[in-house]
């Protein structure tokens, strides 16, 4: 549970500073004179950014339980309302995070150039959702010998997801760093004193904390570059009518 | 690399040989996989199924010695959690007490006051209880189980329940475990019943846990037939100390001897407890669950082009499971007890084991060409998947190898139970899903030869059976265009959001399915968690109500007068007459009291039974087993401890009789206690409050699935609005009722489309042409008429003859009377033109027209063959030459078109038609055959050209083929294979240029060029040149289409020439088809299955492209240089025209594909096959289809990127290409006979052109305008 709040915090962190990023980009690409095209581009975004929030919120609910149920196995019937207690500006923060980096994604990839043509189908997708949800799974369920193990191993299902899902460059790059941004973001939160782990191992966090935010990156991005691949095409046939 | 080829050679090979065997015994080879399916399942049936109910193990008390943590060698069968001590020890004291005998004087009350209050003794008996031996003094505080809070939540219990000590519950911890308090308390039964949760309750209520029986058994109400109290006395230990036990039991015992009990007392039970599955503990396996169906949703799309869509997905998911399923047979055959929690890793292991290669598959070997045996499709399809399935299992295979390698118990077994299934997947698909797919393609096969079969016949083709699943019913209409909808699969993709989602309820019918489900799911855990609720309570009513079991006590009412003749007492007669009012029939002891007998006085209204007698039965040597599997763990669960995987040792109760004298009862009483009144039927009322327990919830579920139902109705209407399948609300904006509309009754708001009828021809359309400006078109009698496509105004009429008044050639001269007759006769063919279709009224009206007419036979022997359609002997009837030309015109377009698309490969005789001979008088007509008779002497089974040949003239002028509008200038290619070019405007002859001797089967004109496709194969190039005697040049700003130059106008001044710059003699080895030009490149399509480009400017060949497997059919060009052609095969090919590579290859129509389309983000293909199917331009991939009517048509146009237009039979459909739903169906007239939309024009102005007869139909698109501007 705690590292799923620290991975939602982190992530907002981190947001914030992305999100300064991206609304610089926004306007840019929407250099086309007319208004009709950017107000659909915007709308557009609007609905892919609440899409992937949403997301981003459901699965730190469901992923933040994980973590809940690995300490208490046996729930008062009051259970449920204490999923929601406790800690209400989790999944908020979580689905903002998402938010931009699934719009950060699609965004660095026009940039850049190269657009994603890897596995482009939303089985893929769904199954990318399945294999991170997996790993959170695991790190909550299995038992494991000590935390290095726990920590390799994660470390290796991560680029695994990263292997059999996206395989770009920019993705890995990103997904690294902001892996690290958030990382760091969790630290100060925690040497700050806002929460903390039961048995920190990588100063004041757990060890396997990056890895989680990396295959966390991986599959919002995935969805994040699905999604706009219905406005590239719909940006394109839009063009074209003008 | 060398390596890798020859491998991957191999591997192909290997597939290909294996697809050719599953092709070919399908049946034999999906029973053997079913078998070996079975086999490695069977050592499933070992497996306990999955459950959260408790697991129990019996071991004996004697030689009981707490299990050690090490698991032993010598197994046994002891479970493997029976290992280290358990959680605590249960000791429960039974105690069943009653006030015997029974007295008259006594109240209900006395029923349970009196044998409650022993409780408070006893538990001061347990409490005090000392064991002194050798090894020292031990008391129940050494050993019992200390707790301490109860669970936060649970501050209302904490008056009740033990805090701070020793575990112990019983009746007495209602009273804080003070007699006092007992003694003083009025109503005890109120006491009880205030901490009874409100509501339904499922789970172990504080009276269970207290009484330590089912409240039933209590015996603690008003209505106590048996008078007999029991409860229990619950002591847990935490360590187990057999003297201590020993001496408890004996004291007991001998204080209160239960004689005639012979309950067993050498077993212990050890209760093992699964792993509690709550909410909260379920939501993320749901989620787990609901990301594999949509996956599973998502991959199963994508299967497409086969014949039973959901049966291959079908096959595809059993493909997976099963391999699961042989996996963990597989598993557990070799000795691995599966430990993971099989329902959580299920998902992952599907995610794992994935979808992808069956779908690969299928896409592969539905991409085979389609005129392969079925055998060779497989095997091909295997073949060309190979080394990706090989390459993907091995990577796989590679990942999980490394999952093994963590060393991580779990992740250890996840990764076996995953290769397993890996490999148990592979096979299957190999063998299980290839058959089934192979069984699939030869149905498909089957289904697609039925279909073809009546149309080769010549018949119209019967519509077959619905290849998809889902056909609207012809509307009433007619003859109207029906729409035939895809699979709800292929809707959803194109739905609006919303839309899809309201459809999906309304489809599936998702709000009634879910409440059954929930209701079926929620009686059933009513029944699972409950058994000492509804259960138990059938089996009493059950065992209450058989007429055998109890005449005295429950059957029969008391009054009867029954019970006197049975005076009670008698033990013999008791127990062979009178069994006792219990479930059980033979309990194995009874129990009297030591006076009842003599005490029984016989009462006519009071029961009979005076003397309550207590019984021990073998249902109480396990008295705990009737409580609800969740009473520990609730009782534990106060206390925050938890069973979950762990055991609790459940200890041989020890018995306690307690028999109370009257006297002790009524000394016992609380003054308030005789206040209750004697209950007057008690029977009925016992049977009434819990038959109104039942009531009440039943009532509650009642109202709850009322409210249910009415909430999601209430929902559903505000969700969807719309009446479906009710014509009751009809759509404002619509008024014409019959307009198809879509299965859901949806109809889309597209205002009324108005059809502008532009009229003057007297036959029926041949060519169409336009620049956007001006429309010219060609009827088959020759005549040439413009309009203005804005106004539909006729411009010029340029008459088959004008050519005489050009004054080119004064040859012609004396034709010009002709004119005004023609004229006349123009208005007064319209009447007779529908009787033209009629051979009888042809032949008559031969007679009339018959002047003067020298006869041709050598040109004429040749018929067409035409006979099934036309009703006609032209073949004996001389060709006539008519004077009144246009009067000849009937109505044959919709039949020469089927006549040619029937004849594929028709014979050279259907050449020289005599049905459309034009005007030409016998000189004319003398002049200008010989060319045309050279050319059909020269043609050769073409279909093209042979049906154009249907349509030229036999004899006199040559007919137009082809005609190009740019400018004012009219370029029409002749059957004589002459090219002339009008004056769109004027009507005047510019120029001609008889260069060619072929007929010109195809124009395309380009900016200045003209390229000109003959009938033998050639490809001329013209340049057309002006000399501007004025120097005026002056450009009309027409709309041009997108960048394309606007054609400069030519003014009438200039001389125009038109010169042959270069002739390809060679270009196809058959006849040109199709010919188009755009972005600077002409390409053309031949019979001989080859496309070709052409740059215009210096006419150089630039490529060749071959891939098609028959003749090219359709060819699409646009700026952007995309080049898209279909041929007969059915096979559409996307080239790159800078490079000449095919970009993709697909298989889309059964038959030639007639007409492609593309946008920028699709291609629209259209068949014979009736079918129009929209491909992505970039994957290839096919978006959806739509299937249309039989013969409706080919035509097809794009207005906007997302707007196509299909013309029909007396109709143009409109239709959304985003989500593929038809907007609107215009109709084009009121006749609504067959005439299909043979040509369709796009306008830049947004309007549509389409021919429809003899009519022209000029169709704006307000919708179109609007999002234009």
């Amino acid at each position: 549970m705690s590292l799923t709040l620290t991975a939602m915090s982190n992530s907002t962190v981190t947001r914030g500073q992305q999100q300064r990023s991206g609304s610089g980009q926004m306007p840019q690409p929407s250099q086309s004179p007319y208004i009709s095209v950017i107000t659909n581009r915007t709308t557009n975004m609007v609905i892919r950014g609440a899409m992937l929030f949403f997301v981003g919120v459901f699965l730190a609910l469901v992923l933040n339980l994980l973590q809940v149920q690995r300490n208490v196995t046996l729930f008062p019937p009051d259970v449920i309302s204490s999923i929601f207690s406790s800690a209400w500006w989790v999944p908020p923060c979580c689905g903002t995070a998402s938010a931009v980096i699934g719009l950060l994604y699609p965004c660095i990839d026009s940039r850049l150039g190269e657009p994603h043509k890897f596995k482009r189908e939303w089985s893929s997708v769904m199954r990318c959702v399945a294999v991170f949800v997996g790993i959170n799974h695991a790190s909550a369920k299995v038992d494991f010998a000590n935390n290095v193990q726990l920590s390799l191993t994660l470390a290796a299902l991560s680029i695994g997801l990263w292997w059999t899902f996206d395989r770009s460059r920019s993705g890995f790059s990103l997904g690294v760093s902001i892996a690290l941004l958030a990382t760091l973001a969790t630290q100060l939160l925690v040497y700050n004193g806002v929460f903390q782990y039961t048995s920190p191992d990588f100063l004041y966090i757990r060890s396997w904390l990056p890895c989680i935010f990396f295959a966390g990156v991986i599959t919002m991005g995935n969805i994040g570059r699905q999604l706009a691949l219905y406005e590239y095409k719909f940006v394109q046939e839009k063009t074209h009518q003008d | 690399m060398t390596l890798r080829e020859r491998l991957r050679a191999k591997i192909s090979a290997a597939f290909y040989r294996h697809g050719l065997l599953c092709a070919s015994y399908p049946v034999p080879i999906i029973l053997f996989t079913s078998a070996s399916i079975l086999t490695c399942c069977y050592p499933l049936l070992r497996l306990p199924l999955p459950g959260t109910g408790p697991v129990e193990f019996t071991t004996g008390v004697r030689d009981y010695s707490v299990p050690s943590h090490e698991p032993q060698g010598d197994l046994g069968e002891r479970p493997d959690w029976y290992r280290g001590p358990p959680v605590a020890y249960i000791q429960q004291v039974l105690v069943k007490a009653a006030v015997s005998p029974w007295d008259s004087s006594l109240v209900p009350v006395d029923v349970f006051r009196s044998p409650l209050g022993r409780a408070f003794s006893l538990l001061e008996e347990i409490r005090n209880h000392v064991h002194s031996d050798s090894s020292g003094v031990r008391s129940l505080e050494t050993l019992c189980l200390q707790v301490t809070d109860l669970f936060p939540g649970l501050r209302r219990m904490q008056s009740v329940l033990p805090e701070h000590g020793c575990l112990l519950v019983s009746p007495g911890n209602y009273w804080q475990n003070q007699r006092e308090l007992f003694d003083l308390d009025p109503d005890l039964l109120k006491t009880i019943q205030k901490h009874e949760p409100k509501g339904l309750h499922t789970s172990a209520t504080l009276r269970d846990l207290l009484f330590g029986v089912p409240g039933k058994y209590t015996g603690v109400s008003h209505y106590n037939r048996k008078r007999v109290v029991t409860y229990t006395i619950t002591v847990v230990l935490s360590s187990y100390d057999a003297r201590f036990l020993g001496s408890m039991r004996a004291r007991l015992k001998q204080l209160h001897p239960s004689a005639n009990c012979s309950l067993r007392d050498d077993h212990m039970v050890h209760v093992h407890f699964k792993e509690e599955i709550g909410i909260a503990e379920l939501i993320p396996l749901v989620t787990t669950y609901i990301i594999l169906f949509a996956y599973i949703y998502f991959s199963t799309r994508k299967i497409d082009m086969v014949k039973s869509k959901w049966g291959l997905a079908l096959a595809a998911v059993v493909t997976v499971l099963s391999s699961l399923l042989m996996s963990v047979g597989l598993c557990t055959l070799f000795g691995l007890t599966p430990t993971l929690n099989g329902g959580e890793i299920f998902p992952y292991l599907v995610v794992v084991i994935g979808l992808e290669n069956v779908l690969v598959l299928t896409k592969s070997v539905v991409s085979t060409p389609v005129d392969l045996e079925v055998k060779l499709r497989i095997a091909q399809g295997l073949s060309n998947e190979s080394w990706s399935i090989m390459k993907n299992m091995a990577t796989e295979l590679c990942i999980v190898l490394i999952g093994y390698f963590t060393l991580v118990p779990a992740i250890q077994e996840f990764c076996l139970f995953a290769v397993v299934g890996l490999v148990s997947d592979f096979f299957l698909q190999m063998f299980f899903f290839t058959t089934v797919l192979s069984i699939d393609i030869r149905r498909m096969e089957l289904a697609d030869l039925n279909r073809r079969l009546p149309a080769e016949a010549g018949l119209p083709p019967p519509k077959p059976g619905p290849l998809r699943t889902r056909e609207v019913p012809p509307p009433p209409r007619p003859s109207p265009h029906t729409i035939t909808l895809q699979t709800p699969a292929f809707r959803n993709l194109r739905l609006p959001k919303r839309l899809r989602v309201v459809y999906f309820l309304a489809r599936t019918r998702l709000a009634q399915r879910i409440i059954m489900v929930g209701t079926v799911i929620w009686i059933g855990i009513l029944v699972y968690t409950d058994p000492a609720g509804i259960r138990t309570y059938l089996a009493a009513q059950v065992s209450e109500q058989s007429p055998l079991g109890d005449p005295a006590g429950g059957g029969l009412p008391p009054h009867l007068g029954v019970a006197p003749v049975f005076p009670g007492g008698d033990p013999t007669s008791t127990l062979s007459i009178h069994p006792p009012p219990d479930p059980t029939p033979l309990p194995e002891n009874q129990s009297q009291g030591h006076h009842g007998a003599a005490r029984a006085v016989p009462l006519p209204q009071a029961p009979p039974p005076s003397v309550p007698q207590i019984t021990w039965g073998a249902e109480d040597e396990e008295g705990w087993r009737r409580l609800s599997f969740r009473h520990w763990p609730s009782l534990f669960s106060y206390y925050n401890i938890t069973l979950a995987k762990r055991y609790i040792s459940i200890l041989p109760v020890i018995p306690v009789t307690v028999h109370l004298s009257p006297q002790e009862a009524i000394e016992t009483r609380h003054p308030q206690d005789t206040r209750h009144p004697p209950p007057s039927i008690p029977k009925v009322s016992a049977d009434l409050q819990t038959d109104l327990t039942l009531y009440k919830v039943a009532a509650l579920g009642l109202a709850a699935g009322v409210l249910l139902v009415l909430l999601l109705f209430c929902l559903y209407r505000v969700l969807c609005p719309r009446n479906y399948g009710q014509n009751g609300v009809v759509h404002g904006r619509r008024r014409r009722g019959d307009l198809p509309c879509d299965d859901y009754g949806y109809s889309p708001p597209v205002s009324e489309i108005s059809p502008l009828l532009l009229r003057g021809h007297s036959m029926d359309i041949e060519c169409l042409a336009s620049d956007g400006m001006l429309l010219a078109s060609c009827c088959l009698a020759g005549q040439i008429r413009v309009w203005d496509t804005q106004t539909g105004d006729c411009l010029t009429v340029i008459p088959n003859d004008g050519l005489r008044r050009s004054g080119s050639s004064g040859f012609w001269e004396h034709r010009d009377g002709w004119d005004g007759v023609c004229g006349a006769a123009e208005t007064e063919c319209l009447g007779p033109e529908p009787l033209g279709c009629d051979g009888l009224s042809e032949e008559e009206g031969y007679p009339l027209r018959r002047r003067a007419a020298p006869a041709w036979p050598t040109l004429f022997n040749d018929q067409p063959d035409l006979t099934p359609l036309i009703d006609t002997n032209f073949a004996s009837q001389p060709p006539s030459h008519l004077c009144t030309p246009p009067r000849h015109g009937f109505d044959f377009g919709g039949l020469v078109e089927r006549a040619y698309i029937e004849h594929e490969p028709p014979s050279p005789s259907t050449y020289p038609s005599p049905s459309s001979n034009s005007s030409s008088s016998p000189s004319a007509a003398q002049l200008q055959r010989r060319p045309s008779l050279g050319d059909a002497a020269t043609f050769v089974a073409q279909d093209r050209a042979s049906a154009a040949g249907t349509q030229a003239t036999g004899d006199g002028e040559s007919s137009v083929w082809a005609m190009e509008l740019r400018g004012n200038l009219i370029a029409a290619g002749r059957s004589s294979g002459k090219l002339e070019l009008w004056d769109a405007v004027e009507g005047s002859l510019r120029c001609i240029n008889e260069d060619g001797g072929s007929g010109i089967t195809a124009l395309a004109f380009l900016n200045n060029r003209i390229v000109a496709a003959r009938l033998n194969g050639s490809l001329d190039f013209f340049t057309v040149e002006i000399n501007k005697p004025l120097g005026l040049l002056q450009y009309r700003g027409g709309p041009g289409r997108g960048s394309v130059p606007p054609s400069p106008c030519y003014s009438s001044e200039d001389v125009i020439s038109c010169q042959l710059t270069r002739s390809v003699q060679c270009a196809h080895q058959k006849p040109i088809t199709v010919l188009r030009a755009a972005a600077g490149r002409v390409v053309t399509g031949s019979q001989d299955h080859t496309v070709r480009v052409y740059r215009l400017e210096d006419s150089c060949c630039l490529f060749t492209l071959q891939g098609h497997s028959g003749g090219i059919t359709a060819i699409y060009i646009d700026q952007t240089m995309v080049l898209a052609s279909g041929g007969q095969d059915g096979a559409i090919c996307l080239w790159d025209v800078l490079t000449g590579s095919r970009v993709s290859h697909v298989y889309g129509h059964r038959g030639d594909v007639t007409s492609l389309v593309c946008t920028t983000s699709c291609v629209i293909s259209s068949g014979l096959d009736d079918l129009i199917c929209i491909w992505d331009r970039s994957t290839g991939i096919k978006l959806y289809s739509i299937q249309q009517e039989v013969g409706c048509g080919a035509s097809l146009g794009v207005i906007s990127e997302s707007l196509l237009v299909t013309g029909g039979q007396g109709c143009v459909s409109f239709w959304d290409l985003n989500f593929g739903d038809l907007l609107q169906t215009v109709y084009l007239g009121q006749s609504s006979d067959g005439q299909g939309v043979r040509q369709l024009l796009v306008l830049d102005n947004a309007a549509i052109i389409c021919d429809f007869g003899s009519e022209l139909s000029l169709v704006y698109v307000p919708s179109v305008l609007e999002k234009l501007d």
